[in-house]
Parts: C-alpha cells; sequence; structure tokens
C-alpha cells in the first residue's frame, strides 16, 4: 500500500516535471527548428521541423556574414563573466561580513540591502545615465558590468548571507586557532563550503545580465560596444524582419549562455561537504 | 609551561550575564574538567579562554602572560571541538598541518610531526583521506591529532565526545587520558557527563548559572559536596533529598543521602516503605522506595536482588554517610 502510494505521487511528481519542462523547452525548440528553415517555411509551417526542401542556413549566414557578431559576443560574454565575478565576490563579502560579525547597524544594513531586491534598477536609469555621462562611462562594457554588479548584488548578499549562517561556528574558530586570517577563513573554509550557494547565485545573477536590453541599448548603444541581444535588433525593422536571421542570433546567443550553465551547475553537486561536521 | 589563571572572568550579552566573576587557578600538567548543566557558561569560558569570545571584564593569564588581546593562534593552546570542525576539502594530513604551515614552519617538520601524532593515535593509514571517507570516531582522533601536532601549551576540549556513540566514547575517553599522561600537558575539558568528569580530571570545576559551585577532585566533589546542587549533580543516580523536618533534624534545612549508601531490608530498619519500581541492571539493583516518613528515596544495591514492585521493605542509611545542608543549601559543618 504504501510503496504503491508512493509510486502514484513520485509519478505524478514526474509528469508535473515533465510538463513544465516542455512548456518551457517549447519556444526554445521552436526558435531552433525555424533558424534552419528558409523564410517560406517559417510563414507557412512554423511548427514543422525542417525537411530537405526547407532547409536553409540563410539566417546563420546573414549574421555570421554581418562580422560584427564575434564582437558582439565577445561583448555579452565579458560583461556577463565580470559581473558575474564581481557580484559574487562582493555579495559574499558582504554577506560574510553581515552574517559572522556583530557590528553596530548589522540588520539594518541588511535590510537596506534587501530593499535592493524589491525595487527595480531601471527606475534609476536616467540617474545611471547621468552618472554615466559624467564618469564618462558611456559606451563602454565598463558602464554595463556596473550596472548589472549592482543590479545583481541584492539577491547575492540575501541569498549568500542566509548559506553563510549555515556554515559550523567551530569550523571558523578552528581556523582562527589554526592562525587563519579572517580572509583565509572567508576564502579557504567558508567560500568553498558555500559553492552550491554561490552558483545558484550565479545562475540568478547571469540570465538577466546576458538577455537584457534595456541597458545595452541606453548606456552602450554604440557599434563596438553591443551586447547579442541589442546586436540582434538590427534584423528588426519597423515595417520588415528578417526573421531567419533574428532566429539565427537567438539560437546562437543560447550556446554561451548553456556553456556557463553547464559549469555552474556542475557546483551545484555537493559532496565534499558532507562529513565536515556532524 | 601550560598554567593558566583567570580572574574574576565576567561576560555579558546585552544585559545578560553568561559567566558572573569565574576565578580560577590551573597549574602547569593540571587535567582540569568544567562541568555543569547546559548553559552554565562553560563552553562561554573555555571559549574565553581560548580567545574566540572576549570577557566583558577580567583577565586571562596563560604562563603569567595576560592574553586578553592575544589572537587565538598567538595564545599557544589548541582546541578540539564537540562537531570535530575537520576542514571538509583537506586531507587528513593537511588538516593536522594546517596551523604549523600557517606559523610558516618548515615542511620537514610538519611531516614529522603530523607523522608522530598520527602514530600516536593510529591515523597512518587515513592520512591521505579526507574527513568525509572517516568514520565519527576517526575524525574525532584526526582533531584530537590536529591538536596536539601544535604542541600547545593548553589543550581545551569543548564536549569532544558528545557526537560518539556509548562504546566509543568510552574508547576515546581512554585514548584521551592515555594522553594526557604521555604528554604531561595541561587539559581544559568542558562536559556536561559527570562520568568523563569522574573518570579523567584531576581537579573538577562545578559550574552552575555562570558561577563556580566547588571545585575539587573527582572524591571531594563525591565525598564532601560544598552544596545541595554539586551533591546533586555528582553521582548517579542521583543523591536522595529529604526535608530535613521530616527526619526531626532541626539545624538542617536539607539531608542528602545517596543511593549506594542506603541498605535494604525485608525484615527491619529505619524507614519502611514500599516498593514503586526496581531496575535491574546485572551489576547494581536500583530500587525506588514511596516512604511515609522519608518520601520517594532511591535506593542503589550491588549485585542481584529480587525485590518486586509493591513489597514492602526497610531502608537504612549506612553510618556517617549523611550529608547535611543548611537553608542556604549550603553543607552545615
Amino acid at each position: 500500500m504504501q510503496a504503491r502510494h508512493s509510486i502514484f505521487r513520485t509519478g505524478f511528481v514526474h509528469a508535473a516535471l515533465i510538463a513544465y519542462t516542455l512548456i518551457s523547452l517549447f519556444p526554445v525548440f521552436l526558435t531552433v527548428i525555424n533558424s534552419f528553415k528558409d523564410r517560406n517555411a517559417i510563414f507557412r509551417a512554423p511548427l514543422t521541423v525542417p525537411t530537405p526542401e526547407t532547409f536553409s542556413l540563410i539566417g546563420y549566414q546573414t549574421v555570421l556574414g554581418q562580422g560584427d557578431f564575434a564582437t558582439y559576443f565577445q561583448n555579452s560574454f565579458i560583461v556577463t563573466v565580470v559581473a558575474i565575478a564581481l557580484v559574487l565576490l562582493f555579495g559574499a563579502m558582504a554577506a560574510f561580513a553581515l552574517s559572522e560579525y556583530r557590528f553596530r547597524g548589522n540588520t539594518l544594513m541588511g535590510l537596506y540591502l534587501a530593499i535592493g531586491i524589491m525595487i527595480p534598477i531601471r527606475l534609476g536609469t536616467v540617474a545611471i545615465l547621468q552618472g554615466m555621462v559624467a564618469a564618462n562611462l558611456v559606451n563602454t562594457l565598463t558602464a554595463l558590468i556596473l550596472v548589472y554588479t549592482a543590479q545583481g548584488l541584492p539577491l547575492a548578499v540575501f541569498i549568500l548571507s542566509e548559506f553563510m549562517r549555515t556554515v559550523s561556528d567551530d569550523l571558523k574558530n578552528a581556523g582562527r586557532i589554526d592562525g587563519l586570517s579572517e580572509y583565509s577563513i572567508f576564502f579557504r573554509l567558508v567560500l568553498p563550503l558555500i559553492r552550491p550557494a554561490m552558483a545558484t547565485v550565479a545562475v540568478f545573477t547571469m540570465i538577466p545580465i546576458w538577455n537584457d536590453l534595456w541597458f545595452p541599448l541606453i548606456l552602450a548603444p554604440a557599434e563596438a560596444t553591443k551586447t547579442v541581444t541589442l546586436g540582434s535588433q538590427i534584423f528588426i525593422g519597423q515595417f520588415v524582419t528578417n526573421w531567419n536571421a533574428v532566429l539565427a542570433a537567438l539560437s546562437l546567443a543560447i550556446l554561451p549562455v548553456l556553456v556557463l550553465y553547464v559549469i555552474f551547475s556542475r557546483q551545484l553537486i555537493r559532496g565534499i561537504t558532507a562529513g565536515a561536521v556532524k | 609551561m601550560g598554567s593558566l589563571q583567570l580572574k574574576s572572568i565576567r561576560k555579558a550579552y546585552g544585559s545578560h550575564e553568561v559567566l558572573k566573576g569565574i576565578d580560577l587557578e590551573v597549574k602547569d600538567g593540571e587535567f582540569v574538567i568544567f562541568v555543569g548543566p547546559s548553559g552554565c557558561g562553560k563552553s562561554t569560558l573555555l571559549r574565553t579562554i581560548a580567545g574566540l569570545e572576549d570577557a566583558t571584564s577580567g583577565s586571562v593569564q596563560i604562563d603569567g602572560v595576560e592574553v586578553g588581546h592575544v589572537a587565538p593562534a598567538k595564545r599557544g593552546i589548541a582546541m578540539v571541538f564537540q562537531s570535530y570542525a575537520l576542514y571538509p576539502h583537506l586531507t587528513v594530513k593537511d588538516n593536522m598541518g594546517l596551523g604549523l604551515k600557517q606559523a610558516g614552519k618548515p615542511k620537514a617538520e610538519i611531516e614529522d610531526k603530523v607523522g608522530k601524532a598520527a602514530n600516536m593515535l593510529s591515523l597512518d593509514p587515513y592520512l591521505a583521506r579526507r574527513p568525509a571517507e572517516l568514520s565519527g570516531g576517526q575524525r574525532q582522533r584526526v582533531a584530537i591529532g590536529r591538536a596536539i601536532v601544535r604542541e600547545p601549551k593548553l589543550f581545551l576540549f569543548d564536549e569532544p565526545l558528545s557526537n560518539l556513540d556509548a562504546a566509543l566514547r568510552v574508547n576515546t575517553r581512554l585514548e584521551i587520558a592515555r594522553l594526557h599522561r604521555s604528554l604531561k600537558a595541561t587539559m581544559i575539558y568542558v562536559t556536561h557527563d559527570q562520568v568523563e568528569a569522574m573518570t579523567l580530571a584531576d581537579k573538577i570545576v562545578v559550574l552552575n548559572a555562570g558561577q563556580i559551585e566547588q571545585i575539587g577532585s573527582p572524591m571531594d566533589l563525591y565525598n564532601r559536596p560544598a552544596n545541595v546542587f554539586v551533591a546533586g549533580f555528582i553521582g548517579s543516580p542521583q543523591m536522595n533529598f529529604i526535608d530535613g523536618a521530616r527526619l526531626g533534624d532541626k539545624s538542617a534545612k536539607t539531608i542528602g543521602i545517596r543511593p549506594e549508601h542506603l541498605g535494604l531490608s525485608r525484615e527491619s530498619g529505619d524507614w519502611k516503605g514500599k516498593v514503586v519500581h526496581v531496575e535491574h541492571l546485572g551489576a547494581d539493583t536500583i530500587v525506588y522506595i514511596e516512604s511515609d516518613q522519608v518520601g520517594l528515596i532511591t535506593v542503589r544495591l550491588f549485585g542481584e536482588h529480587r525485590y518486586a514492585p509493591d513489597d514492602i521493605v526497610y531502608a537504612t542509611p549506612m553510618v556517617g554517610s549523611m550529608h547535611r545542608f543548611g537553608a542556604d543549601d549550603r553543607v552545615l559543618a
């Protein structure tokens, strides 16, 4: 009875998860198959996979032929990777300070940082633009990196400080007795233990940055600093849209982010943390 | 080397005072155990000695040197934690050697000391393993090894056996006792388990609610408890406490008598009562008796005895085994 009940339950859970996976993946699937078809086929039968008659690489030829797409990819990649690195570094440091040390205004500081989660950074676009103009950072990748770091920090601090609290005090104290500095304790004891949380934060931070159109459009629309998302927009016109090129660009844009995701999700697997403390 | 002086140590979290003026002297080579119920401040006191917590006031001296503002690593101490606190991503060898490596000792010396400690604790086969691949007892031995390698003036143990199962606890207890004899080091040990305290200590410090209740050798505390708290805390099963008035003693508020100091007979004796419950432990028989004269008392008999609930029995205290406590709960001379 017990076993049948649990089989029914796992079956239901799996069905729900599979359904969700299909719903999530369907648009991606549609994008990818249509990127390999010619223009007529995209409109005539958008839901069919490419056949020998409709197969076409025209979209990819257009995108890669534009030449600048390599630069766009590079820009997106630099911005995303550097922003994630900064978010993780500063987020983890702030989280460590908030969870480890008792100081005046600790709770208040934590709340202040958490407010960043609730207030969208886009509300400050005008002020950010003015600031970037004043700092001479318009049309630089630095501008994007700074904005994305600020955007990612609140959630990172919030999630990481919760995880930091779970790291055993005894372990940190053992480190102190062994003569590790507070920085070594942070980098050598605490960070390895919260790697899964760091990976989670990295994924959460990465997706919105990679997909963002708003800030690249406003802060760095120059040819040399365009990101992939912004670059793809050249194929979307007011009257005519080059769907082959748009779909091909989007399909290509999935790849790097997929690679990053695989890298981070491997870190999600715990293992060495088991048995550290009972 | 290896002496410790505590002078009126106080520690408060906000308005809540955890340690209320602790004075203590530990001589070189002594094995001192802090014992007390949970929340009595014994771990806080140990952490204060280690430098992991700052005392609100008072002074901590190791070897006559004030260490109040010295970092834990520079105090010449080593600590073993209840949760082992091994570095999960380092091998056993690196776990044990990290302290020396941080202190900038040459590789050969670290190698040598780790080897010796591993040998002492029979950890040689496990040096290349990670903590996750060890059993609980092995992990605790690694933690002890990490402390030995540092050759500290003071060993601090924070309930090191609490996470081990009963059999392993006895083994590790023996190991710690052996270690103390061979290293002749000063050890301070925190536990809530009075058996550990009685078996290991040269000197037991009984703490309660942030104060020292009594300091003495295990037999001192057993034979001459200074107050009701110590009398009740040391000894198992717990001492029987009887209202002084019930026994016609006008000066003593409470009279204590240990269960093993009561004799039992079916024919005659001082206190008549009915058996409520019997526990047969093989080596001992614990008999609970409800007596009209003295209330519920526990009697511990050696060997096997055939008492059953509802039997009528007579309990008689042995001569000179009564502890008399006054109205302030202190022992009466």
